[in-house]
C-alpha cells in the first residue's frame, strides 16, 4: 500500500462529540422499545473508541444518532459546537455530508457501479474530497477500480465501503460491525484499513463490534447493554490488527 | 463526466430496459393518439375554416318554390346580413358516360362573378363557361374523379323534359360540397351524383326562371343574430313556398364534416386517457420496486449526505427518462399518423388544398397531461422513498406476512396443490396491486372493443339498412308528384318485378312550442320493399291513420305517443292537420316521421298520387331499365342501393382495415407492457423463493406454473371486466357521438368481443413466456447469494 498523504501522531483531547442524557424510543404500537436509556457520552479528537456490547443492546442506534442519521427521544448530541439534536433534517444532511464517513456490516454498495464510481458518489457532493483513485489506493484496491461489486469478495467490497467513506476527508468515521459478514483473514485486512486511517488521517473512528478479540485495537472501550453504558475502559497498549488473537 | 448518481440512473434503467420499453410504448400509443386525432382536427379545422372564408361560405341557406329578384333587396334589409346570393337549383338525370344506370345531377346557376360571389367555386381544371352558353358546365371533382372524367368530356342530362348534351368545360370544388349528398342519401355516392354549375342566363331560361330564383344563401355579420335571421328570412320566403331556412349546422355536407370533427375531439379524450392511465399505473409498479429494493442504497446514498430533494430528483429523473422517451416517440408517431389521417381524410372531403398543423399548443398540452400522469402515479412513492428514515432504511424489510387464503379458510385446503396455495396467497396478499393488475389487462381489453365499436356499428348500419329494412334496388324519384298512371308506367319498365310507391311531404311537424321540419314518408301499409324497422330488426307497423317518428325526433319534439302533433305541408298548399303519434322507432340516421300513403292522401284531400317508387329488378333487364330511365323526363332522379353501399365500402372499408390494424397494435401495447411489467415484478420479487424451490428439487415448469399461474388467473379475472369495461366505454362514445343526423348503435357482434379476448390473451401468453424464459436461465447461485 502506498504512504498516506497526512502522517500524524493521534492525540485524543478535544471533545468531538458531547453527548447528553440521550434516550431513543421505539414506538412499536402495543409494546415500546427503550433502544437508549441515558447515554452520556464524549468522543475525543483523532481517538479510536469500539463500542462493544451483546446484539440488542443499542449500539446501531447511539452511532446512528451520534452521526446524524437517527435522533435521539430525548436528550442533547453536539458535534464540536454544533447542536445536532436542535437541527433539521436539511442540517443533519448538510452534517453529514462534510463530517461523517459511514461503514456498514453490508458495505451497502451500489451495485450497478464500478469501485470507483461507487466513490464518486461521495466524492461528487463533497467539498475538498480526495481522488475516489486516491481513495481505493489507501484500500489497496488500485488496480479494481473498474470492477462491480458483484465482481469483488466481500473483504474487498468492504474495503471500497472504507474508501468511500474516507475519500471525503471526514472528520469523523463511523463503522458499524464492518467485520461482520467477513471471516477472520478479510476482518483483520479490513480492521487494519481502519485503524491505519485514523493513526494516519487523525480520523475520529467508532468502530462496532461484538468481538472482544477487536476492542484491543481501540484508544477506549465502551461497553454497552440494555441501552446504558456498563463501562468504560481505556487502552494502555493497542494492538494492531496483526497482532489481533482471534 | 456524467456524474455517478447518474450513471446509476442509467444503469438503472438500462437493467429494466425490458419494462421501460413496455412502458415508453403505451406512453407513447397514448400521445400518439391524443396527438394524432387533435393534429388532424386541426389540420382540418384549419383547412375547412381557411377555405369558407376565403371561398365565403354561406351562413344562412333556404330552399323555395319561385320568387321574384326584386325579393333580393328586402332580403338585404333583415338587420345582420352581410352578403345575398340568389340562386336557381335543379335536380336533373345524368347519362354519364361509362354508367349504365342513371345518374343523379344538381344544376346550380353560375353567378355573375366568382370572385365576389358566396361559395364561390376554385377552378381545379379547365375553364369557366362562356356567358350564355347553355351546353356548358363545370363538374365537381368528386363526381368527375369516381366517373374518370375530364374537361372536354360531354355527358347527358335530362333538363326541364329534354335531354341534352353537356360539355364539362371545368373541374370545380364548392364549399358547400365538401362532400356530395344526393337528396336523402345518408352517404356519398360519387359515382351516381354529381354537382354542376351552368351559366345563369342560360339556366333560367330552360327552366322558364328569367327574372326568379329558387334559392338563397346569405352570410351575416359578426353580431347578428341566427335565430332572428332565419325567422326573418322564413317570414319573407313563406308565400314563395319557402322551406325552412336553415344555418350551417344544419347544411348538409358542413354537419357532416362537424360530425367527423367532433368525433376526433372525441377520441382525442378516451383513448389517451385511458394509455396514460395505464402507463401511470405501470410505472408506479415499476418505481415501487425499483425503490423498495434500492432501501439500503437510498439509505447509504442520505447517510453519505444526499438530502431528500437528491433521491426525489433522482427516482422522479428515472421516470421523466421513461416518460420523456415515450412522449417524444408519441409525438413523432403521432405527428406522422396525423399526416396521413388528414390524407385520408383529404380523400373523402375536397378541399382545394390542405394545411396540416401540428398544433404548438397541441404538442404542449400532450406533454403536460402526459407528465401529469407520470408523475401524478409515481409521486407518492417517490416521496415514500425520500422519507424513508435512513436508519431503518439500512434494516431490510420484515418478511413479507402471509395468511391462509379465502379458499383454504373455507375448509378447501386439501384440495389445493402446494404451488396452487401459494399461487393464491400470493394473490391475496396483495388485493390490491392485484386488482390493479387485472384493471390494467381490462384495459387492454377494452381498448380492442372500443376499436371494434365502429366497425360493427357502421357493418351492422349498413346491413339494417341496406339488406333487411330497405330491399329496394332502385329507388326512383319523380319531378313532382304525379298521379297513379306514372305508378303504372314506372311498374311497367323492363326487368321490374315489384313496385312500391312512395310520397314525399315537405311538412313542418309542430308539437307546443317546438317544432322540425322534415319530409314526410306516406308509404303503402304492406310495403315490402321499403320496411319500417327498429333497431332490434322487428318490423314496425304502419298504422292506417296517424304518424311513426323516430325515436329522436319525438325526443326533440317531446312527443309521446298517443299525444297529437301538429303537421303544415310547406309547399304552397299550405295545408295543416293534426295527427295522432301512434309509435316510435328506433332508426339511425335523419328523423323520420312515416305514415300510410293513404293517410297522407286523404288530409291532402288530393286523388292519389306519388313521388317516386321503390323498384324490385330482374338483374338480367338491369341495362335495359337504365336506359330507359335515362330518358324519362320526369324522372329526377335514381338511387341504386346497392351500388352506393358498394363505393361507400370501398372508401369506408380500406380505413375501417387500417384502424382495426391499429386497434390490435394498440390494445397489444397495452396487454404486453401490464402483462409483462406484472410479471417481471412478481419475478423479481420472488427470485429467492423460486430459486430456493429450483434448488429443493422443483422443475423449471412447476416453478414456471408458480410465477405465471399467478398472472393466468389474473388474465381470465380481467377479460370479462374488460369487455364489460370497453361495452360501458362504446357506450359513452356512442352516445358523445349522437346527433341528429346519425344515431351510432351499440351493435356488437359475438365475434368482436371473441376477438378482443384472445388477441388480449395472446399478448399475455407472448409475455408469459419471455418471462418464463428468465426462470429457466436462473443463476441459482447467484439468486441465492444476493441478500436481497
Ligand atoms: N427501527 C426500529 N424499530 C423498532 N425497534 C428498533 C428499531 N431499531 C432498533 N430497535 C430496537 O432497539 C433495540 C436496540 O437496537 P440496535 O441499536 O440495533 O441494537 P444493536 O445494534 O446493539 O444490536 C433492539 O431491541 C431493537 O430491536
Ligand atoms: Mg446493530
Amino acid at each position: 500500500m502506498s504512504p498516506l498523504p497526512h502522517p500524524e501522531k493521534p492525540t485524543p483531547q478535544k471533545s468531538v462529540f458531547h453527548a447528553r442524557g440521550l434516550t431513543k424510543t421505539y414506538d412499536m404500537g402495543e409494546v415500546q422499545v427503550q433502544a437508549l436509556r441515558g447515554i452520556d457520552l464524549e468522543l475525543f479528537e483523532k481517538e479510536f473508541v469500539v463500542l462493544l456490547g451483546p446484539s440488542g443492546s443499542g449500539k446501531s442506534t447511539l452511532l446512528n444518532i451520534l452521526g446524524g442519521l437517527d435522533v435521539p427521544t430525548s436528550g442533547t448530541v453536539h458535534y464540536l459546537d454544533q447542536n445536532l439534536t436542535a437541527g433539521n433534517d436539511a442540517a443533519l444532511t448538510r452534517f453529514r455530508r462534510e463530517h461523517v464517513g459511514f461503514i456498514f456490516q453490508f458495505y451497502n454498495l451500489i451495485p450497478s457501479l464500478t469501485a470507483r464510481e461507487n466513490v464518486s458518489l461521495v466524492t461528487e457532493i463533497a467539498l475538498d474530497p480526495l481522488t475516489p483513485e486516491e481513495a481505493l489506493d489507501i484500500v489497496g484496491l488500485k488496480d479494481r477500480m473498474d470492477h462491480f461489486p458483484s465482481q469483488l469478495s466481500g473483504g474487498e467490497q468492504q474495503r471500497v465501503a472504507i474508501a468511500r467513506a474516507i475519500a471525503k476527508r471526514p472528520e469523523v468515521l463511523l463503522c458499524d460491525e464492518p467485520t461482520g459478514a467477513l471471516d477472520v483473514q478479510t476482518g483483520m485486512v479490513v480492521l487494519d484499513a481502519i485503524a491505519r486511517v485514523n493513526r494516519d488521517l487523525g480520523t475520529t473512528t467508532a468502530v462496532i463490534t461484538h468481538n472482544q478479540v477487536i476492542s484491543q485495537m481501540a484508544d477506549r472501550v465502551i461497553s454497552l447493554s440494555d441501552g446504558q453504558i456498563s463501562n468504560i475502559e481505556h487502552n494502555t497498549h493497542k494492538l494492531s490488527a496483526a497482532e489481533l488473537n482471534w | 463526466m456524467i456524474r455517478a448518481i447518474n450513471r446509476k440512473l442509467l444503469r438503472d434503467l438500462w437493467h429494466i430496459r425490458g419494462q421501460a420499453i413496455a412502458i415508453v410504448l403505451v406512453i407513447a400509443s397514448g400521445v400518439a393518439i391524443f396527438v394524432m386525432s387533435l393534429s388532424t382536427y386541426s389540420s382540418l379545422d384549419l383547412t375547412s375554416q381557411t377555405y369558407f372564408d376565403r371561398y365565403r361560405f354561406g351562413d344562412v341557406f333556404a330552399q323555395l318554390q319561385r320568387a321574384p329578384d326584386s325579393l333580393v333587396s328586402r332580403i338585404r334589409e333583415i338587420p345582420g346580413v352581410s352578403q345575398v346570393q340568389t340562386r336557381i337549383v335543379k335536380e336533373v338525370t345524368l347519362d354519364v358516360p361509362g354508367l349504365p344506370e342513371p345518374a343523379t345531377g344538381r344544376l346550380i346557376s353560375l353567378p355573375e362573378s366568382n370572385e365576389t360571389t358566396l361559395n364561390a367555386l376554385f377552378l381545379r381544371d379547365g375553364r369557366f363557361p362562356e356567358p350564355y352558353r347553355r351546353d356548358e358546365v363545370l363538374a365537381s371533382e368528386a363526381f368527375m374523379v369516381a366517373n374518370n372524367l375530364n374537361p372536354g368530356d360531354f355527358i347527358g342530362a335530362v333538363i326541364n323534359g329534354k335531354k341534352q348534351e353537356l360539355k364539362i368545360v371545368g373541374t370545380v370544388l364548392s364549399p358547400e360540397y365538401i362532400i356530395s349528398l344526393g337528396g336523402g342519401a345518408i352517404i356519398p355516392d360519387d359515382r351516381r351524383f354529381g354537382v354542376l354549375w351552368m351559366d345563369d342566363e342560360s339556366l333560367s331560361t330552360v327552366y322558364d326562371m328569367d327574372g326568379a330564383f329558387n334559392d338563397v344563401c346569405m352570410t351575416l355579420r359578426r353580431e347578428a343574430s341566427l335565430p332572428e335571421t332565419l325567422q326573418r328570412l322564413d317570414l319573407l320566403l313563406e308565400p314563395y313556398g319557402g322551406f325552412e331556412s336553415y344555418g350551417r349546422d344544419d347544411q348538409l355536407s358542413y354537419s357532416f364534416l362537424s360530425d367527423e370533427l367532433s368525433q376526433l375531439k372525441a377520441m382525442s379524450k378516451i383513448t389517451p386517457t385511458i394509455f396514460l392511465g395505464v402507463s401511470a399505473f405501470l410505472l408506479n409498479v415499476v418505481v415501487s420496486r425499483i425503490i423498495s429494493t434500492q432501501r439500503e442504497q437510498i439509505a447509504m446514498l442520505k447517510a453519505f449526505g444526499y438530502g431528500n430533494f437528491h433521491i426525489v430528483s433522482h427516482y422522479l429523473k428515472l421516470i421523466l427518462s421513461i416518460a420523456g422517451l415515450g412522449i417524444l416517440i408519441g409525438i413523432g408517431w403521432g405527428g406522422a399518423l396525423g399526416i396521413s389521417v388528414t390524407e385520408m381524410y383529404g380523400e373523402f372531403y375536397k378541399f382545394p388544398l390542405i394545411f396540416f398543423q401540428l398544433d404548438f399548443r397541441v404538442v404542449v398540452i400532450g406533454v403536460v397531461i402526459s407528465l401529469l400522469f407520470a408523475v401524478g402515479g409515481t409521486f407518492r412513492t417517490v416521496l415514500s422513498a425520500a422519507r424513508l428514515p435512513p436508519a431503518e432504511a439500512m434494516r431490510p424489510e420484515p418478511p413479507a406476512q402471509f395468511r391462509a387464503t379465502i379458499v383454504e379458510r373455507l375448509g378447501l385446503a386439501a384440495f389445493l396443490s402446494a404451488s396452487v396455495r401459494m399461487i393464491l396467497r400470493q394473490l391475496e396478499r396483495k388485493p390490491f396491486k392485484t386488482a390493479l393488475s387485472a384493471f390494467g389487462i381490462a384495459l387492454a381489453v377494452a381498448v380492442m372493443v372500443l376499436g371494434r365499436f365502429s366497425i360493427d356499428a357502421i357493418n351492422y348500419i349498413m346491413e339494417h339498412q341496406f339488406s333487411i329494412a330497405q330491399r329496394q334496388d332502385i329507388t326512383v324519384n319523380l319531378v313532382e308528384e304525379s298521379d297513379y298512371s306514372a305508378f303504372h308506367a314506372l311498374r311497367n319498365l323492363p326487368g321490374v318485378m315489384h313496385a312500391e310507391p312512395f310520397r314525399q311531404l315537405p311538412v313542418r311537424l309542430r308539437y307546443r312550442t317546438l317544432e322540425k321540419e322534415l319530409s314526410l314518408t306516406g308509404l303503402e301499409p304492406d310495403a315490402e320493399l321499403f320496411r319500417i324497422m327498429n333497431a332490434d330488426e322487428k318490423r314496425v307497423p304502419l298504422p292506417p291513420e296517424g304518424v311513426l317518428l323516430s325515436e329522436k325526433l319525438a325526443e326533440i319534439l317531446h312527443i309521446k305517443p298517443g299525444e297529437e302533433i301538429r303537421v303544415e305541408v310547406l309547399d304552397g298548399r299550405r295545408q295543416t292537420t293534426k295527427l295522432r303519434v301512434t309509435g316510435t322507432v328506433t332508426d339511425f340516421s335523419g328523423t323520420n316521421a312515416y305514415l300510410s300513403i293513404d293517410a297522407s292522401r286523404s288530409f291532402l284531400q288530393e286523388g292519389p298520387s306519388i313521388s317516386g317508387a321503390y323498384l324490385q329488378v330482374d338483374e338480367r333487364e338491369m341495362d335495359n331499365l337504365y336506359r330507359q330511365l335515362k330518358e324519362t323526363p320526369r324522372v329526377a332522379g335514381v338511387t341504386i342501393l346497392k351500388a352506393a353501399r358498394e363505393s361507400f365500402q370501398k372508401t369506408v372499408g380500406e380505413n375501417m382495415l387500417k384502424m382495426n390494424v391499429f386497434n390490435i397494435m394498440f390494445g397489444c401495447i397495452i396487454a404486453v407492457g401490464v402483462v409483462y411489467n406484472t410479471a417481471r415484478i412478481s419475478l423479481s420479487e420472488r427470485a429467492r423463493e423460486l430459486a430456493t424451490l429450483r434448488v429443493i428439487g422443483f422443475t423449471r415448469a412447476e416453478v414456471s406454473t408458480i410465477l405465471l399461474g399467478e398472472l393466468a388467473i389474473v388474465t381470465l379475472v380481467a377479460i370479462p371486466l374488460g369487455l364489460i369495461i370497453g361495452y360501458g366505454f362504446s357506450a359513452i362514445l356512442s352516445s358523445a357521438l349522437e346527433t341528429d343526423m346519425y344515431r351510432i348503435p351499440l351493435a356488437f357482434k359475438p365475434y368482436s368481443f371473441g376477438f378482443s379476448a384472445v388477441v388480449v390473451m395472446v399478448a399475455a401468453l407472448v409475455s408469459g413466456l419471455i418471462v418464463r424464459r428468465k426462470v429457466d436461465h436462473f443463476d441459482l447461485i447467484s439468486v441465492l447469494k444476493s441478500r436481497d
